[in-house]
């Protein structure tokens, strides 16, 4: 079966940021988005430990050990970027002044449920970050992740059996099969992997969805119109 | 005169007591101070409650703090780092407390510690296992959690430049915990790489007044800075 490659998958992400808008591309996987945003559009990269206008990593030999991004990686700093303290940086993300968030998941339910902190397994030492904050405090919070595990069990799911990071808090859904928003009609598919037909995908999900087009109350495009 | 400025780092923390609640900047190695860290180490105070948002990276810094047994418990947002082998070891064996606090409650419950604030509602971590046990309301339709301050006897913390008022600016993202730790501790000491003459700070980029510092130590430049950056 094809599927979208991270580095499609990461371009598909890229695709559904407007000029203009503040984002938070979280750690691992989703940071990656940075790498296909359009260079003609101005889109404010914020990292948690205190910077907005983020550029890319510097060149080998110029990293600051000062200027890290919530990776801890070496970043720079855009042309009229800024930095500020921590409680100031999640004001900002709690306080909903971001647009978007892009996290990884182990789990997303049909009511936007996210699982992303903890496996629950009893000897993993408990680590949150600012996931739960991001969860909770970006206007939309894209989800970026395979659809399914390794074993071929479906990650979004009925229900999240891992430990929640945020309750109704994913707006949509990026995975190597299909982009998918979370309506509150359900599970609304926006976008399906070339050759792959709706119903194999259904079936692949584990949980109804709905094909992009039945309806189209639940319908969120990301412009900033919304805002 | 007032004269904040401190010989060394061993007699800026000399009176750290056994038992006491410290809380030390830093996002990862970005911030941190590693030299009144290391004059924590050598000055021997045991039993102590560390605030950070880490538990350590490798074996310097904080990770030297916690190998030494200083540290009863730690309340951070993410101990689990690549090279957190230190906290890990201890955790694993029960050697070490650990309360796992969300990054933007730990950053608000320190801010809320230093501006005065009894307790406030947040909506992070309502209905996750992290909000278990706490007191929650619905406001507006929204759930909410009730989060009380973090109030420290000392905060370690490290900036770029201070003046003997105590006045400080920062560099770059190792700005991150360094304001808002200094306004929530009875003692704020501060790792300076420079200390410059009273007005020599522009008042308008003072990220910090002095007000909220009790010392400033100047620390050797460089040292510090050629380090390579840990992977997190």
């Amino acid at each position: 079966m094809k599927r979208f490659s991270r580095e499609q998958l990461a371009a598909r992400v890229a695709r559904d940021i407007p000029e203009g808008a503040y984002v938070n591309l979280g750690i691992g996987l989703p940071t990656t988005v940075a790498n296909h945003l359009p260079s003609d559009r101005e889109i404010f990269l914020h990292s948690e430990n205190g910077l907005l206008g983020m550029g890319p990593g510097p060149a080998p030999g110029s990293e600051d050990p000062d200027l890290i991004n919530a990776g801890k990686q070496p970043v720079t700093l855009l042309t009229g970027g800024a930095y500020f303290h921590h409680a100031d940086s999640f004001a900002m993300m709690r306080g909903g002044h971001l647009d978007i968030c892009v996290l990884g998941a182990f789990q997303v339910s049909v009511e936007g449920d996210l699982a992303n902190w903890h496996t629950g397994a009893k000897d993993a030492i408990p680590a949150v970050g600012g996931a739960m904050d991001l969860a909770i405090g970006a206007k939309r919070v894209f989800v970026m992740m395979d659809h399914q595990t390794k074993s071929g069990a479906s990650k979004i799911v009925e229900r999240c059996s891992y430990p929640l990071t945020g309750v109704r808090c994913v707006n949509r859904i990026y995975t190597d099969l299909a982009v998918i928003d979370v309506t509150p009609q359900g599970l609304r598919v926006v976008e399906v992997v070339d050759g792959l037909a709706f119903d194999e995908l259904q079936r692949l999900t584990g949980v109804p969805l709905m094909s992009a087009d039945a309806g189209t109350a639940g319908r969120r495009t990301a412009t900033l119109s919304e805002r | 005169m007032i004269d904040k400025t401190v010989a060394s780092p061993s007699a800026a923390v000399a009176d750290v007591q056994d038992g006491a609640t410290v809380m030390i900047g830093g996002f990862g190695t970005a911030g941190m101070p590693s030299e009144l860290i290391d004059a924590l180490i050598a000055q021997g105070a045991r039993e102590l409650t560390i605030v950070n948002n880490n538990a350590g990276n490798g074996e310097v810094g904080l990770a030297a703090l916690l190998k030494a047994k200083r540290v009863r418990k730690i309340i951070c947002s993410f101990p689990r780092q690549t090279d957190s082998y230190v906290f890990d070891a201890l955790f694993h064996a029960g050697e070490i407390e650990l309360e796992l606090v969300p990054q933007g409650n730990l950053a608000e419950r320190i801010r809320a510690a230093g501006a005065g604030i009894g307790a406030f509602y947040t909506p992070t971590a309502y209905g996750t296992p992290l909000a278990a046990g706490k007191e929650t309301r619905l406001i507006d339709g929204r759930g909410y959690v009730l989060e009380y301050p973090i109030a420290a006897d000392f905060a370690l913390i490290k900036a770029e430049k201070g003046d003997r008022w105590g006045n400080l600016i920062y560099r770059k993202t190792a700005r991150n915990f360094g304001p808002i730790m200094a306004s929530a501790a009875k003692c704020a000491i501060a790792q300076v790489r420079e200390i410059v003459p009273l007005g020599a700070l522009d008042p308008e980029v003072i990220v910090t007044p002095g007000i909220f510092v009790q010392r400033v130590v100047a620390v050797d430049a460089g040292a510090r800075r050629a380090q390579p950056q840990a992977a997190a």
